[in-house]
């Protein structure tokens, strides 16, 4: 049944499929391209970054930044002024960071780990439904409030509490701003090591249980070494995300850049000094704008490298029951 | 043998059994405590978030008579609105308070009186002529905002038991509010400069509108930018993408972009939008570009899990039948995604809401009384005009800060019930 119109019928397919294909293509590169803007972004950080502060590095020597003990970025406006060279020493900002994190980190893991076990391991489904949401919520404010909390609230509290038992506390402090972070990591922590803590095989649980270990000796002899890389995986998170923290430790921990562990003291972290650098009228090239820019990248070293471990450690921690 | 039966225990009264059961119900109660001290913070943040914040959505208004004298505000008779907005009140209204206290006399005590009502009483006196000029020549009797000090002792948060130099507020203020408290004068009524106003030095004049839609306009440009590039990405990697190379770095970079602290995304959009691409500084534009590359992974992530929900026969039917890979993939899978992809972007945006940190690197931070017509104005965002008025010495913020986080926070709850809402209502279970 070969008639003369099956040649054309062929052609306008062929052309049909050809401008499909055209049409796929384009769409794809389409896609490819937008996938693309993320790898851009990153580019962006680390070229942005990396930039200013190679300039920053040129005037200010590299040791000098890495290992110096004192930070106080106030160059001289005028020629003639004194006493200003500014120093650019990142040591005690690290010092007043790492503390704020400590504390915070002490106050979340204990409360996160607990919630956590109490909700993968003992709640019922009906109470855990009502539960999850409401420490998720805790995740979910705005750290610019944590911050106005910890300034108006907390800190009172506590210079108040330290004046009663005679310690003089200032009234911005480590403690303050740590307390109020350490909550606010507090579903950080719980959800990720409840993912974890659920991702240990019933198997286990089970052998436990039937040698006549009770769910608590099960759960701390048995659960949690099982879930041990993926527990560290989410607190190194965790740790990396109190490091980078900014409004509550702007809000609540002040500007002094002390070399000091006393949490009762006021410390300033690198956020912090980044804002305060960066915020207000200033020339763009000024050695303490430049500075900004320098500690800025290396807190996304250190934040990156804590972060590229503990997701690291969670991967390989999945596989391992997969 | 003899020895081990003598210390056989039944199951009631092995005392090792009892400490492991002990131990048991301990280890379950440090569980229920570490939760309860969670959500009693929770509790006890809001708790005093609203104590602080309820007062400011009343303020302190006085009524007095004043008369809106021609020669006085509009001399030449023009009856421009510009004119009549600017004109001088402030004799009509000192004329208005001498007339409600006839007995004040002295200079000083004046001075105290004319104190009373809030310096932006000329302006409210100013919108009101130039809305409506009319009112020129007329006497009329107008409610006008108190100062902030009046306003704070009429809410019993001024400490009268302190001497008299220590307090903003002096007895002989007490005795003139008093007066008018007699008269019925003066008032707490519904704030609603507060949500028609912009930022003002004045906490009784100050409103979060300006922020409101500095907000608004942010998050309106990074949904334009982050929803079609993070669910176009999406799709690559799930539908399109074979493994390689460069599928992992992109996902390599997504996971890593997530974890990147705030204020790191607020220095590259200082250094490449300000400094390479010359946005104008402080706008919601630059704002909401910044917003939208923090909440990308958020969305991709959703909208990813989303994609991959929807089972594998609704491709295979679509291809049965000759669709194309666009096809399948835009005409059936995408649409059968959405709700998941729509329900991750909300949360997104909600994240997005709440940021602060990156947008004081690119100038929102400034005094800005004007309300923003668009995303080219400058403007400010709903969490830095929080940070900006809890950074403010006049104790009248305190309580406007708090009020503005409770919208704030009642922006966010109503996103997150909209998401939740969206996931109930439209999400498939294949």
């Amino acid at each position: 049944m070969k008639t003369a119109m099956e040649p054309s019928v062929d052609l306008t397919l062929r052309h049909a499929r050809c401008s499909t294909q055209i049409k796929e293509l384009a769409i794809q590169s389409v896609l490819i391209a937008s996938s693309l803007v993320a790898v851009l972004t990153t580019v962006g950080i680390v070229a942005s970054l990396a930039f200013e502060a190679f300039r920053f590095f040129e005037k200010i020597p590299l040791t000098d930044f890495l290992f110096g003990l004192e930070w106080s970025p106030q160059t001289a406006i005028r020629e003639d002024q004194v006493g200003s060279s500014g120093a650019f020493g990142v040591i005690p900002l690290l010092t007043g960071t790492l503390l704020i994190s400590f504390i915070a980190m002490l106050v979340a893991t204990p409360l996160g780990l607990l919630s956590a076990v109490y909700l993968a391991e003992y709640a019922r489904p009906n109470t855990r439904a009502v539960i999850k949401p409401l420490l998720e919520l805790l995740a979910g404010i705005p750290t610019v409030v944590y911050g106005f909390f910890a300034a108006l609230v907390i800190a009172p509290i506590i210079r108040a509490g330290g004046s009663g038992v005679g310690f003089e506390i200032s009234s911005e402090s480590a403690l303050a701003a740590g307390l109020v972070m350490g909550i606010m990591l507090v579903p950080f922590i719980s959800s990720l090591s409840d993912d974890v803590i659920n991702a240990v095989p019933q198997s286990l649980r089970d052998a436990s249980l039937g040698m006549g270990a009770t769910p608590a000796e099960t759960i701390t002899k048995v659960v949690l070494p099982a879930a041990t890389p993926g527990i560290i995986g989410s607190l190194l998170l965790a740790v990396s995300r109190a490091i980078g923290e900014t409004m509550i430790v702007v809000m609540a921990a002040g500007l002094a850049a002390k070399l000091s562990l006393n949490p009762l003291e006021a410390v300033t972290t690198i956020t912090v000094q980044i804002v305060t650098l960066l915020t207000g009228d200033q020339e763009f090239d000024s050695a303490k704008t430049l500075a900004a820019f320098a500690i800025a990248l290396y807190l996304f070293v250190l934040t990156l490298g804590l972060n590229v471990v503990a997701l690291k450690i969670v991967d390989k921690y999945k596989k391992q029951y997969d | 043998m003899t020895d081990f039966a003598q210390k056989a225990y039944t199951l009631e009264t092995s005392p090792s059994l009892k400490r492991r059961h002990a131990k048991e119900a301990r280890f379950k109660w440090y569980g229920r405590i570490a939760i309860t001290i969670a959500l009693s913070f929770l509790v006890f943040m809001f708790g005093a978030i609203f104590l602080r914040g309820m007062g400011a959505f009343q303020q302190t208004k006085i009524s007095i008579e004043v008369t809106f004298s021609e020669q006085v505000i509009d001399p030449n008779g023009v009856r421009d609105p510009e004119i009549l907005a600017l004109a001088n009140y402030k004799p009509i209204l000192t004329a208005a308070l001498t007339r409600t206290f006839p007995n004040v006399i002295e200079r000083r005590d004046k001075g105290r009186l004319y104190k009373l009502l809030s310096s932006g009483a000329v302006y409210e006196m100013g919108k009101l002529v130039s809305d409506n000029p009319d009112l020129i020549g007329t006497s009329q009797t107008i409610w006008l905002p108190a100062s902030s000090e009046v306003d704070l002792f009429m809410k019993g948060k001024i400490d009268t038991s302190l001497p008299e130099e220590l307090r903003r507020i002096k007895n002989q203020d007490i005795t003139y509010i008093k007066a008018l408290k007699q008269s019925g004068q003066i008032k707490k009524k519904f704030n609603t400069a507060f949500f028609t106003n912009g930022d003002s030095r004045e906490p009784e004049m100050a409103g979060i509108l300006g922020a409101a839609l500095g907000s608004f306009f942010s998050l309106l440009v990074c949904f334009m930018i982050a929803f079609p590039l993070g669910i176009l990405t999406a799709v690559y990697l799930e539908e399109y993408a074979h493994k390689s190379k460069l599928t992992d770095l992109i996902e390599i970079n997504i996971n890593n972009l997530a974890a990147v602290p705030s204020i790191v995304f607020g220095l590259l959009g200082l250094s490449i939008f300000l400094g390479v691409f010359h946005i104008p500084r402080s706008t919601p534009l630059v704002g909401g570009m910044v917003l939208a590359l923090m909440t990308l992974p958020t969305i991709i992530i959703a909208s990813r899990a989303s994609l991959r929900s929807v089972p594998q026969s609704v491709r295979d039917a679509a291809f049965g039948l000759g669709a194309s890979k666009t096809q399948a993939t835009f005409h059936h899978v995408v649409p059968l995604a959405m709700p998941g992809m729509l329900t991750g972007t909300i949360l997104g945006m909600a994240q997005a809401l709440g940021e602060t940190a990156p947008l004081l690197m690119i100038g929102m931070v400034a005094f800005i009384v004007d309300i923003p017509q668009g995303v080219t104005d400058a403007a400010t965002s709903l969490p830095v005009q929080i940070f900006l008025w809890a950074d403010s010495p006049e104790k009248g913020f305190v309580e406007r800060t708090s009020a503005a986080i409770i919208v704030l926070l009642a922006f966010l709850i109503l996103m997150n019930l909209l998401a939740v809402f969206l996931r109930r209502k439209l999400e498939k279970r294949w």
